[in-house]
């Protein structure tokens, strides 16, 4: 049951919040904070616990599961489960959730109550998730966490808030509903061959798909997946998302909303349609490489500071692309790693960007300028998180971006190389931000606050925790290793021819190893 | 005492965790106790570390220490783990007892400066970073503090933020070196893949079982990473960004941009040295690249007025000297010139830097002078350093590590008279621009008032960088002079020892008769032109085709300019055409074409009876007509 307190806690803590408000409009922001502090305590607990269970014996790569029967006409049940993978995404949501709490303590005036009920709502959609084994519920939560988002951009947002909140609902909308068709063919696919007809993750794992239905339906998870990721070219519904959000907003959108893309790409493209995966593997790296550059590109361009690194969201989530299409252990792992620190890095950077914003009333970075001298704290809080975003070592993203580009080499050297540009693009346009707004000359500027004692210790707090996942990523990599393993035995691996040719392999040829691919899987499927 | 290895990188790292969090609130006492005494207890420790090295040698003159798993994956393992051998065992020693003697120095030449503790925090972390690096067991750790130096020389270059300038050098130099550091990481991609492991023991032992000599893979991986050591090293075709970047304090030019992280490349170079040898051509190509290098660099400072440009070209040329060591199997002598180069140009920088101060931050030495009488302490040793650049025979340790470097050219079979030649034409352009910085900067009247008195805290790493200066070159002499080769047999344990093909003792003479004549000749010329007869350069060099040509030379060869229009410019020009991201334009049409409709549509719905029968009508007839035709 403790993966429903999960989900429930935020749910419950946004009503009582709301209800509160109109008592005092603080205690829903210390509700909200202590609701997410109880949920993260519950996750640690599950940790510790689970990695004494991993030292003593190999049991299963679940940690812990719930399975309720909720419309068993239709085969669709209440089904949690939670594995290494889920764990860590639900602690990045409890973590980027208490830092959303916080960074709009003071942002946030109007309508407290509704703000911390969206926001816990989401929250608790993007938990459940992270969590769901019945593809019904996943939709379900998939929704859940979109309608808060919503209100959240379109009420409390910037000034160009309505467009940005209808661009996002529709895209996400139009993805999703591309799921929803996949998944009920899936059903009936597997209902009518099995007889059986259910919505149970476990048992759709098994379903046997013509080369054909598979890649359909593998399109239409993809669909929805790649709009949330987001690939390009269907990007163009974030930089609007995430400049106009609230920075709660944006933290929650960055952070979270675009790992449940990532997070479902392997937990459900890769084991369940593995060969039409196989097969559009390098279109899928194809598109991360791309989207790697393009982002990297257009976030140079911009002038709005939040756009900026809106757009280089899309170049970190490029790698991710690349590194779960590209079927070895180092890139998933490093895929998975990538996806948590771009939620701390990224994060950060939106709150300093907020802060910034309530300071000095731009996000515009040619009116910034010299506030290194005024606001010493902030500016080198900022600088520490463009140096984790441009893949500094020792700092997280940089173990999350080598090993997906370490693992994408052993599979395509091509690849690799023109990502690998991303590393000198993301410089260009990381220190951009360094030099435009924290040094240079300020006129005026000696009466800013820098930051408040609360904001001073989350900062503390993340940069931290970026360190450590930059010095000391075992304990992530350990956690997630079952999972990913249990994934890849079902979606088989790239072939990695060793020697001279592993050089000179080309895009085109893995057309020719799709076959062997097959072959390894049936390989995986015998035993 | 080699268990407290660990202690070398953690104590700088120490000292900028003080003056990161706690600086703004400490005295700049204390802050300058913190800032020095990190790196002195470091340099303490190294030098324990390094003589109980040499006086108890450990197995295999090795000694390894992990300090814990970085990241484990399958057979991907780097641990954060240090290895000591010979050849560390001087890195570190440089590194650690230079960069003490240029933080002493710091202490009084950032006295003013509001960033004081800001400077010491970065200073550390840059001491710390350089240590990683050189001490790293594996690549992956050598790539941390690889790209750690580059962004301390980052965050110093661009120490005093509020100049527009520093900022763009500052950028330029990440940038640049960045793109050198990509191309590392994507050699060590290729060396994990192929080999297995980062480890640089286990991987130099791989490489030579699997590899054949010139084989194709070898030279892929060596060129990677010669990519990565030309962009740290400053050498063509990455060399743009070191010019630059003396916009920071002097220093940190001393430091950084002379003494020690400009020769991570010769490090890397001589720690790979199985692969390079594995790889003749990219090994030839580091000593052609070395030689262009060195050449072109020459001509540039022989063309700069601002003294920390003459410097920085003079840099990029010595290390130019390293790289055709390198390129011709003179492991131990680029070492050595790296050692003394560190000695001599870190004095060179820090002399500079005390008349820049005295003169109240003039840099042009055509308006200096008069630093003979008015300094005489910073003309000595300024004397020393120059003299040592330009390598005059017998007294200075530039000429035993330079002459080391020629000698073991000419003999190296890879090596030749060509290469030969190209090093001694470069001898002669060095002691030419070096003994025209003395005359110009030091000699004559005073044309800047000097007034900044230095104090002690300036004098004596002056001084010591002096003495050293001159007596580094001790430890190695050449076969007809003393014969004494104590710094090449102690690196011998680390690295290979220099095979030549023609051994003969009268060419040595004759070519270090050579190399002095060459030394002479530059100061000859330099003391005609621009001491003895000052209006000579421009008699003779006033035409219009000497001022272009000169005007090449100042500005770098041109490299500036063609980056500019070929890269720099259009990249910008680029991405702003696309700022609003033409994607987004097929939406817009989408949604431009949807609301078009729904206005279209909306405006049949008028309320009028009559034109909704028509309508109607229409439709109805349509519908008939078409039921009827097909």
């Amino acid at each position: 049951m403790t993966l429903v307190y999960l989900i429930i806690i935020p749910l419950i803590a946004g009503i009582v919040s709301w209800v509160s408000a109109r008592k005092n409009p603080v205690w829903p922001r210390w509700i909200a904070l202590s609701a997410l502090f109880a949920q993260m305590l519950i996750i640690i607990s599950l940790w510790i616990g689970h990695s004494i269970e991993l030292n003593s014996a190999h049991n299963g790569v679940w940690i812990a599961s719930v399975d309720l029967t909720w419309i068993p006409q239709l085969g669709i049940g209440f089904r949690l489960a939670m594995d290494g993978l889920s764990l860590l995404m639900v602690a990045l949501t409890s973590i980027l959730g208490m830092a959303a709490v916080i960074c709009s303590w003071t942002e946030i005036k109007d309508g407290v109550g509704f703000f911390h009920f969206n926001l816990m709502a989401c929250l608790s959609g993007i938990v459940g998730v992270f969590l769901a084994m019945d593809l019904i519920l996943f939709y379900f939560f998939w929704e859940v966490m979109l309608v808060p988002m919503y209100f959240l951009i379109g009420i409390w947002g910037h000034e160009n808030r309505i467009y940005a909140s209808i661009k996002f609902f529709i895209f996400t909308q139009a993805g999703g509903l591309l799921m929803l068709m996949a998944i009920l063919g899936l059903y009936f696919i597997h209902g009518s061959i099995t007889g059986a007809y259910t919505f149970n993750y476990f048992e759709l794992l098994e379903t046997p798909l013509s080369a054909w239905s598979s890649m359909l339906l593998m399109l239409g998870f993809f669909a929805a997946f790649a709009v949330k990721i987001p690939v390009v070219p269907f990007h163009t519904w974030l930089p609007d998302a995430h400049t106009e959000a609230p920075t709660a907003g944006s933290v929650i959108l960055a952070g979270l909303l675009l790992k449940t893309g990532a997070y479902g790409l392997i937990r459900f493209i890769l084991p369940l349609f593995p060969s039409a995966a196989h097969t559009v593997a390098p279109v899928a790296m194809m598109l991360g490489v791309i989207g790697i550059i393009y982002g990297a590109l257009l976030a140079f361009a911009q002038t709005d500071l939040k756009r900026l690194v809106a757009y280089s969201s899309v170049s970190h989530l490029g790698f991710v692309l690349l590194g779960v299409f590209a079927f070895n252990e180092l890139a998933l792992q490093g895929a998975v790693m990538q996806m948590i620190c771009h939620g701390i890095s990224t994060g950060a950077l939106f709150i300093i960007v907020g802060a910034l914003q309530e300071r000095i009333g731009s996000r515009d970075l040619n009116r910034m300028g010299g506030l290194w001298a005024s606001i010493p704290r902030i500016s080198a809080v900022g600088l520490v998180f463009a140096l984790a975003s441009l893949g500094l070592p020792g700092l997280g993203n940089f173990v999350g971006e080598f090993l997906v580009l370490l693992g994408v080499y052993s599979v395509s050297p091509w690849m690799t190389v023109p990502a690998a540009m991303g590393l000198v693009l993301a410089v260009i346009y990381s220190l951009r931000i360094v030099g435009k707004a924290f040094y240079g000359c300020s006129d005026d500027r000696s009466r800013i606050q820098d930051l408040w004692p609360r904001e001073a210790l989350l900062m503390a707090g993340m940069i931290l925790a970026i360190l450590w996942l930059g010095l000391f990523p075992q304990a992530v990599l350990n956690t997630v290793e079952p999972a990913l393993k249990a994934i890849q035995e079902k979606a088989g691996s790239m072939s990695y021819k060793s020697g001279q040719a592993a050089v000179y392999t080309d895009i085109l040829s893995y057309f020719q190893t799709s076959q062997v691919v097959t072959e390894t899987q049936r390989n995986g499927q015998n035993r | 005492m080699l268990d407290l290895l660990w202690l070398i990188p953690a104590l700088p790292i120490l000292g900028f965790l003080i003056l990161a969090l706690a600086g703004s609130r400490l005295s700049r006492k204390v802050q300058s106790c913190v800032g020095v005494g990190s790196v002195g207890f470091a340099a303490v420790l190294s030098s324990a570390i390094s003589i109980s090295f040499i006086v108890f040698p450990p197995p295999h003159y090795q000694y390894d220490q992990t300090l814990w798993n970085w990241i484990s994956i399958g057979n991907f393992s780097p641990t954060i783990g240090f290895h000591l051998d010979a050849l560390s065992v001087c890195m570190i020693l440089v590194v650690t007892v230079v960069g003490f003697l240029i933080h002493l120095y710091s202490v009084e030449y950032m006295a003013d400066d509001e960033g004081f503790s800001r400077f010491f925090a970065y200073m550390n972390l840059f001491v710390a970073s350089m240590l990683v690096l050189t001490l790293a067991d594996n690549l992956l750790l050598l790539y941390l503090g690889w790209e750690g130096v580059g962004l301390c020389s980052f965050l110093l270059i661009g120490f005093w933020y509020k100049e527009p300038d520093n900022i763009k050098a500052a950028t330029k130099a990440f940038v640049i070196t960045r793109i050198g550091d990509t191309s590392m990481a994507i050699g060590l991609f290729l060396l994990f893949n192929e080999l297995g492991t980062l480890q640089i023991q286990e991987l130099s032992v791989r490489a030579a079982q699997q590899w054949v000599v010139g084989s194709t893979t070898p030279m892929i991986a060596a060129a990677l990473l010669l990519g990565g050591a030309l962009g740290k090293s400053a050498q063509l075709p990455l060399q743009t960004w070191l010019p630059d970047a003396m916009a920071g304090p002097t220093p940190v030019s001393a430091l950084i941009h002379a003494a020690t992280m400009v020769t991570a490349g010769v490090y890397l170079i001589a720690r790979m040295n199985v692969l390079f040898t594995l790889a003749p051509m990219v090994q030839s190509a580091v000593a052609i690249i070395g030689l262009a290098t060195l050449l072109l660099a020459g001509f540039s400072a022989l063309a700069q007025n601002d003294i920390k440009r003459v410097l920085a070209y003079s840099t990029i040329s010595q290390v130019g000297y390293m790289f055709l060591g390198l390129g011709v199997g003179a492991w131990s002598a680029a070492i050595f010139h790296f050692v003394t180069h560190a000695c001599f140009k870190a004095l060179l920088f820090l002399a500079a830097g005390s008349i820049i101060l005295a003169s109240g931050h003039e840099q042009n030495m055509f308006k200096l002078g008069g630093v003979r009488s008015k300094l005489p302490v910073t003309f000595w040793t300024f004397l020393i350093g120059a003299s040592s650049l330009a390598s005059i025979p017998l007294v200075t340790d530039g000429f035993y590590s330079k002459d080391m470097i020629l000698w073991q050219v000419w003999s190296s079979p890879t090596g030749g008279f060509w290469l030969w030649l190209g090093g001694v034409f470069g001898a002669l352009l060095t002691s030419l621009y070096a003994f025209r910085m003395v005359f110009t900067a030091c000699f004559g009247p005073a044309k800047t008032q000097l007034k900044h008195r230095s104090s002690n805290i300036i004098h004596i790493p002056l001084i010591i960088l002096a003495i050293l200066s001159i007596v580094v070159g001790f430890v190695e002499l050449p076969h007809n002079i003393g014969n004494f080769h104590l710094f090449s047999d102690f690196l011998n344990s680390a690295l290979p020892s220099f095979q030549a093909d023609k051994i003969d003792t009268n060419n040595e003479l004759a070519l270090e008769i050579i190399a002095g004549i060459s030394c002479f000749l530059g100061i000859l010329i330099s003391y005609v032109f621009y001491f003895k007869r000052p209006e000579y350069p421009e008699r003779f060099f006033g035409g219009c085709v000497s001022q272009k040509i000169h005007s090449l030379w100042q500005s770098g060869w041109g490299f500036d300019w063609i980056y500019d229009s070929v890269f720099v410019r259009p990249f910008v020009r680029i991405t702003r055409l696309n700022r609003n991201d033409f994607i987004d334009s097929f939406y817009a049409l989408v949604s431009f074409v949807t609301t078009s409709l729904h206005k279209g549509l909306s405006l049949t719905q008028t309320g009028r009876l009559r034109q909704y029968a028509l309508g109607i009508s229409i439709g109805a007839v349509l519908v008939l007509l078409i039921l009827v035709w097909l």
